[in-house]
C-alpha cells in the first residue's frame, strides 16, 4: 500500500507542517464551506426520499421531512411494478461483484509475468495494453454491441459483466504493485522447488491483498456506476442495472421527486457504505493511479 | 524501483521455441529450469486476460473500421461496402448526418472548453489548501471525493431535482439571495451549460484533487526550502517549484479530464435530454443514438473515429505542451 519512494521526504515535511499554524483557521473555514456545498446535495437527496409526495414538492423546500415517511421506498420497492427497483439492485450487485472478481483474477494473473518474467513479446504486450488506456472508449461501443449481439448476450447481464472486465488499468495497476514487491521471498520459494503458479498463489497474492482489494473496489464502483453501456444493451426492465433503471424511473415519473430520490438513495447506499468503510483504499487507489502513471 | 533487481535473476527465455519432446520439470532451481517452462508459463498467466482484451478491445477497435466502411444498418440483412462514403457524408455540409454530428461535436467542444479549465484549476486550489496536515484533513478529503462514488446516473437525477426551476433548491436559495429565482437550468441555454458544467465540477472535483494531493506530497520539501532561502515568495514557489514538480501529474490530469469531458454523456442524457433542441446533445450521445437506437452503425462508427482522431490530436498536443523540457536535474541533485 505504501509509497516506496518518499520515506525520507515525508519525515522532513513533518517538521515543516507543525511550523505553520497561523493560516490554518482560514483554511479550515474555506475548506469547511466547500465541504458543506459538497455534502448537502447528498443529504438533501436522502431527506427528500423520506418525504411524502406532497412534502417533496412543497415550497419552500424543507430540510426536515414532515412527516418522515417511507412511502416513496414502499412504492418503488413494491413487487410487480414496471420499474422493479429491487430487481435492479440485485442485478447491479451480481454484475458488479462478478465483474470485479473477473477483473481481479485476470488482471493479477496477467500482471505477474509482465512484472516478474522475461519472455519474448513481453514489452509488446505491455505497451499495447497500456496504449489502450488512451484510446477513447467510444470507438469500442458500436462494434462491441455487435460482438455482444453475436454472442447472444444482448439484454442480458453477461453483457455488463464480461466485456468491461478487459481492464487495462487493472493490469497496469497490479503490475506496478508486483514490481514494487521484494524479490527475495519468491527466490526462497523457487529454491524450495515451487513452480510459478504456486509462487503466485502462495507468496505473491497474499502480499498483494491490499492492492487486490483496491482494484476490486474500483472495479466494483466502476461497474456499479456504468451508465451508457447498460442503457443501450439492456432493454427489458427486469434485466436493467440501477443506473439504467434510474433513467427508466425518471422517464416514468418525471416530477415524482420523492420516488426518484428514493431510487437514487437505493442506488447510492452500497457505494456510499463501501466508501465510508473503505475510503482509504479507494482514495489511495485513485491517487496512486496518477502518481505512478 | 526494484525492477532491475527483480529481473536480474531470471534467465532470458528467448532462445528456443518450446518443443513437445522436452520434459517438463517440476523441480527446478532458479537458473536451471527448462527453457520451455520460461516460454509457455507467462502466456498461461496472460491467457485469460488476453482473451478478454482481444475479444472486447482489440477486435472491436479493428471491427469498427470495417463497420464504418459499410452502409451497416443493424436491422437490414444487406450491409453493402461503401468505402469512405460514411466519412464523406460527415464532411458534406448538406448531408442528413453532418448537421447533427457537427452540432454534437460543437456541444462536446463547448462542454470541454468550459469544464476542463475549471476541473484543472479548482481541484488544484483545493489540493494546495489541503497539502499541509491539519486536523480533519482526511475527513474533508473524503467529503470532496464522496460525490464521485455516486456515479453519473445518481448525480444527474439528483441535480435535475435540485435545479428544477419551480421547486428546486438552487432557485429557492438564489431567490433568498435576491437573485433571479426562475432560471430554467435544464431547458434553456446558456443556463443548461452552467448546470452541466457546475454539476460535473461538483461530481469530479474530488477525484482530481486527490490525484493532485498525491502529486504535491511527492515534491521534496527541500525544493521549497531552497526556494525560500533564495528569497522566493509563495507565488514564486508555486510557479517555480510546485508547477514543475507537478508536471507529470498535470499532464496526466489534463489528459484524463479532457477525455472524460469529451466523453460526457450521462449528465446530458438525464439532466437536459440533449435539449433545448439538440443544443446539449454531445458527440457521444449522438453516436450512441445513431448507432444503437437508429442502428445506423456504419455512420455511427465513422463518427466515433472522427471524434477519436480529434481526441488523439488533442492528447498529443497536451503531451507536447507538458513534455519534459529539461531532465529533472534539480530534483536529482536534491534527492541524491
Amino acid at each position: 500500500m505504501s509509497n516506496f519512494t518518499t520515506t525520507t521526504t515525508t519525515t522532513v515535511r513533518a517538521g515543516a507542517r507543525t511550523r505553520r499554524g497561523s493560516g490554518s483557521i482560514t483554511r479550515v473555514v474555506v475548506l469547511g464551506a466547500i465541504a458543506i456545498a459538497f455534502i448537502s446535495p447528498i443529504i438533501f437527496m436522502i431527506v427528500t426520499s423520506l418525504k411524502t409526495r406532497a412534502d417533496a414538492t412543497a415550497i419552500p423546500p424543507s430540510w426536515i421531512p414532515n412527516p418522515i415517511s417511507l412511502q416513496a421506498f414502499a412504492s418503488i420497492l413494491a413487487p410487480g411494478t414496471a420499474t422493479p427497483v429491487l430487481q435492479w439492485f440485485a442485478n447491479s450487485m451480481v454484475a458488479a461483484a462478478l465483474n470485479a472478481t473477473l477483473v481481479v483474477i485476470t488482471a493479477s494473473l496477467a500482471a505477474y509475468p509482465l512484472a516478474r518474467m522475461q519472455f519474448r513479446g513481453k514489452n509488446f504486450v505491455f505497451v499495447i495494453i497500456v496504449a489502450t488506456l488512451l484510446v477513447p472508449p467510444v470507438i469500442l461501443v458500436i462494434p462491441n454491441y455487435l460482438i455482444v449481439s453475436e454472442l447472444g448476450w444482448l439484454n442480458s447481464l453477461v453483457a455488463i459483466i464480461v466485456p468491461t472486465a478487459a481492464s487495462a488499468f487493472g493490469v497496469f495497476f497490479m503490475r506496478q504493485f508486483f514490481v514494487g514487491l521484494p524479490i527475495e521471498l519468491e527466490e526462497a520459494a523457487r529454491l524450495d522447488g515451487a513452480n510459478r503458479f504456486v509462487i503466485f498463489t502462495q507468496v505473491i497474492l497474499p502480499l498483494a491483498k491490499p492492492a487486490l482489494a483496491t482494484l476490486a473496489l474500483l472495479a466494483f464502483l466502476g461497474n456499479w456506476n456504468d451508465f451508457l453501456w447498460p442503457v443501450y444493451v439492456l432493454f427489458s426492465p427486469e434485466v436493467q442495472t440501477l443506473p439504467a433503471g434510474l433513467s427508466t424511473l425518471q422517464s416514468a415519473n418525471a416530477v415524482r421527486y420523492d420516488l426518484l430520490m428514493a431510487g437514487a438513495v437505493v442506488a447510492s447506499v452500497p457505494v456510499l457504505a463501501l466508501f465510508i468503510f473503505l475510503q482509504r483504499f479507494i482514495i489511495e487507489g485513485v491517487s496512486r493511479s496518477g502518481v505512478k502513471g | 524501483m526494484s525492477t532491475k533487481v527483480g529481473e536480474r535473476v531470471l534467465p532470458t527465455g528467448r532462445a528456443r521455441r518450446p518443443s513437445a519432446s522436452e520434459p517438463r520439470s517440476q523441480n527446478r532451481g532458479i537458473r536451471t529450469g527448462t527453457r520451455q517452462q520460461w516460454i509457455t508459463t507467462p502466456w498461461l498467466f496472460l491467457a485469460p486476460y488476453l482473451l478478454l482484451f482481444g475479444g472486447f478491445v482489440i477486435l472491436p477497435a479493428v471491427l469498427g473500421v470495417w463497420i464504418s466502411l459499410h452502409s451497416w444498418d443493424y436491422t437490414l440483412p444487406n450491409k453493402p461496402f461503401v468505402g469512405f462514403d460514411n466519412y464523406v457524408a460527415l464532411f458534406s455540409p448538406g448531408s442528413t448526418v453532418s448537421g447533427p454530428f457537427w452540432g454534437s461535436m460543437r456541444a462536446t467542444g463547448i462542454f470541454t472548453a468550459l469544464s476542463v479549465p475549471l476541473l484543472l484549476i479548482v481541484p488544484l486550489a483545493v489540493a494546495l489548501l489541503m497539502s499541509k496536515k491539519f486536523p480533519g484533513r482526511d475527513f474533508l478529503r473524503a467529503i470532496y471525493f464522496a460525490p464521485y462514488v455516486l456515479g453519473v446516473a445518481v448525480i444527474s437525477v439528483l441535480w435535475r431535482y435540485l435545479l428544477d426551476n419551480n421547486i428546486g433548491l438552487v432557485n429557492h436559495y438564489l431567490g433568498l439571495l435576491g437573485l433571479p429565482d426562475d432560471t430554467a437550468w435544464t431547458t434553456t441555454t446558456p443556463a443548461a451549460w452552467v448546470a452541466l458544467v457546475g454539476v460535473t465540477v461538483w461530481w469530479t472535483l474530488g477525484f482530481n484533487a486527490v490525484i493532485y494531493l498525491a502529486g504535491l506530497q511527492d515534491i521534496p520539501t527541500e525544493l521549497y526550502e531552497a526556494a525560500r532561502v533564495d528569497g522566493a515568495g509563495p507565488w514564486m514557489q508555486f510557479l517555480h517549484v510546485t508547477i514543475p514538480g507537478l508536471r507529470p501529474i498535470l499532464s496526466f490530469i489534463t489528459i484524463i479530464t479532457l477525455l472524460a469531458s469529451a466523453n460526457m454523456f450521462g449528465q446530458s442524457y438525464l439532466m437536459t435530454q440533449g435539449g433545448p433542441g439538440r443544443e446539449t446533445r454531445t458527440a457521444i450521445y449522438q453516436i450512441a443514438d445513431t448507432g444503437l437506437r437508429n442502428f445506423q452503425m456504419g455512420s455511427a462508427a465513422a463518427m466515433s473515429y472522427v471524434l477519436t482522431i480529434f481526441l488523439m490530436a488533442i492528447s498529443a498536443f497536451v503531451f507536447y505542451i507538458f513534455r519534459e523540457k529539461q531532465p529533472k536535474k534539480l530534483e536529482k541533485e536534491v534527492r541524491s
